[in-house]
């Protein structure tokens, strides 16, 4: 029923709402002194070299593909967990088929070293 | 007298009825009403857990903590506040402004759209969609983004390598998370939160999935981004990671989001494994229940920080090696061992059910533990081996003329 997501409409509002107006309140009641070296990106003491937004390693881009791939698989298992006792053994075998053909892709991607981080 | 909370929902309904106002308006008044006193209540209890904080590390570290304002220094977190707020709002050259103001609030705002779902006693429960789970799994997310927007548009570089690790370790670790609720979804038949509350009425999941509670436990502390694994705000290697250019109560959003946060996943584990709000008398006092919950929540709470303030930081290619070759693997072992013995054991009495699981999840960490001790052999040998000593070449090149 899609009244039972009315409280978590106005949840979104209030705590976003809550969220903003602190911010709001830090920015009104604090000073407001601003001069060049304090606005600078913190570098250690060091005025800042090139831009701050540079380009992500690779590494990160796999690990980002990987957790995708896992993850839509995964909710697939969802709606499967609720009504596998009705399903019968057709259900449970079907899932391992599924686990099975996700672990050949696990293999695959620990053999191919997408695990390792070097 | 047993129940007020249904009392004064029956007097509100009441109430409003003799104003003459339409039924749909009386839902939306108190579904207001009661999601604005949840959501008061979350923010006081997130600032009364700024002084847990602070008083707990205090005692793990031989201190005594915040004890001047205030008995026990209860006043304390007040003072906080306010000096934050009164702190100067630094918005750094070249950040991305939208975003960058966008994200703390994001960062708050998600964890505490996370207790609309979560059970507090029987009657108290903000909403019972019959998604919870997967509700958790979503909105837990957001607030990962919100992170990962704050790193973004900060403008440093500091503060983009605390995003970047965010999305290799929050992102991986959601992975082992979600096949590890998938345990309590299917023992209990139901994605609802307060269904799988109701479900472990004779027995708490715990008993029958230690290991499914471990992974949750460990993924939870890890998709907190806590030490062990506060990579993403590792102080010594990138100073403070994500919130490195967030000042006043900007940054004070970040750090009380983080804490409400780890009691959020605390309630949320508590009310899977735990038996949420059930304890003794809870069904006919069900403001017990609310007792009994935030004893379990902080119980877990305490957990964590003990963790926290115990171990010292991993490295990323270990933390990142944790999740995929052993927390994930893991999972789905159990996931599949707990499905296969639900489907042979159906019709048999509760304690030979509870036994079985019970001695399924030892046996498999028994296994597990061999495992790993072999692999730690194998891995002592390694490190013992004699190494290749570096040596001068043969014909050392003269640079200086000869």
């Amino acid at each position: 029923m899609l009244i039972e997501y009315l409280p978590i409409a106005i949840l979104l509002v209030i705590s976003t709402g809550l969220a903003a107006l602190i911010v709001w309140i830090g920015n009104t009641f604090g000073p407001r002194r601003p001069t060049l070296r304090k606005s600078l990106p913190y570098e250690s003491g060091m005025n800042p070299i090139g831009p701050g937004t540079r380009r992500m390693p690779v590494r990160f881009y796999l690990v980002a593909v990987l957790f995708i791939l896992f993850d839509i698989e995964v909710v697939f298992f969802l709606p499967w967990a609720i009504v596998f006792r009705q399903l019968g053994l057709f259900g449970l075998i079907e899932m391992f088929v599924f686990i099975f053909i996700l672990l050949v892709g696990y293999v695959y991607a620990w053999k191919k070293g997408a695990l390792e981080w070097e | 007298m047993g129940d007020p909370i249904t009392a004064i929902s029956l007097w509100l309904d009441g109430l409003l009825a003799g104003w003459g106002l339409a039924p749909a308006l009386i839902i939306v008044i108190k579904a207001l009403l009661g999601v604005g006193a949840l959501a008061t209540a979350v923010l006081l209890v997130d600032i009364f857990l700024v002084w847990v904080e602070r008083k707990v590390v205090a005692r793990f570290q031989d201190r005594l903590g915040p004890n001047r304002l205030g008995p026990f220094g209860l006043i304390q977190p007040f003072a906080d506040v306010i000096k934050l707020l009164i702190k100067e709002d630094i918005t750094p050259v070249g950040a991305d402004r939208i975003v960058y103001n966008l994200a703390p609030i994001m960062a708050l705002a998600t964890v505490l759209l996370l207790w609309a779902v979560i059970p507090l006693a029987p009657t108290v429960v903000g909403t019972d969609v019959n998604v919870g789970v997967l509700y958790i799994v979503g909105v837990g997310a957001l607030g990962t983004l919100g992170i990962i927007m704050a790193g973004w548009a900060s403008n440093n570089k500091y503060a983009l390598i605390g995003a970047f690790r965010t999305v290799a370790q929050m992102v991986s670790y959601e992975v082992p998370m979600v096949i590890a609720l998938l345990v309590p979804v299917l023992l209990a038949r139901s994605m609802g939160i307060n269904s799988i509350v109701n479900a472990q009425d004779s027995y708490w999941f715990i008993l029958v999935a230690p290991i499914a509670f471990l992974l949750t436990l460990i993924t939870s502390i890890a998709e907190l981004g806590r030490a062990p694994f506060d990579l993403v705000e590792a102080e010594s290697e990138i100073v403070a990671g994500f919130h490195i250019e967030y000042t006043g109560m900007k940054f004070g959003l970040f750090y009380a989001g983080e804490l409400l946060h780890a009691l959020t996943l605390s309630g949320i584990v508590a009310s899977l494994f735990l038996g949420g709000w059930r304890g003794p008398g809870a069904e006919s006092f069900p403001l017990l229940g609310i007792v009994y919950f935030f004893a379990k929540a902080f119980f877990l709470y305490w957990v964590i920080m003990w963790v926290k303030y115990s171990l010292p930081r991993i490295r990323i290619d270990q933390m990142l090696n944790l999740n995929w070759k052993f927390l994930t693997p893991l999972s789905l072992v159990v996931l599949v061992v707990t499905a296969l013995l639900d489907k042979a054991l159906v019709g048999v009495q509760p304690w030979v059910y509870v036994l079985v699981l019970l001695a399924a999840n030892l046996v498999i960490a028994w296994v597990t533990l061999q495992i790993l001790r072999s692999r730690a052999r194998k891995e002592r040998q390694r490190v013992a081996e004699p190494r290749p000593i570096a040596r001068p070449p043969a014909a050392p090149v003269s640079s200086q003329g000869a």
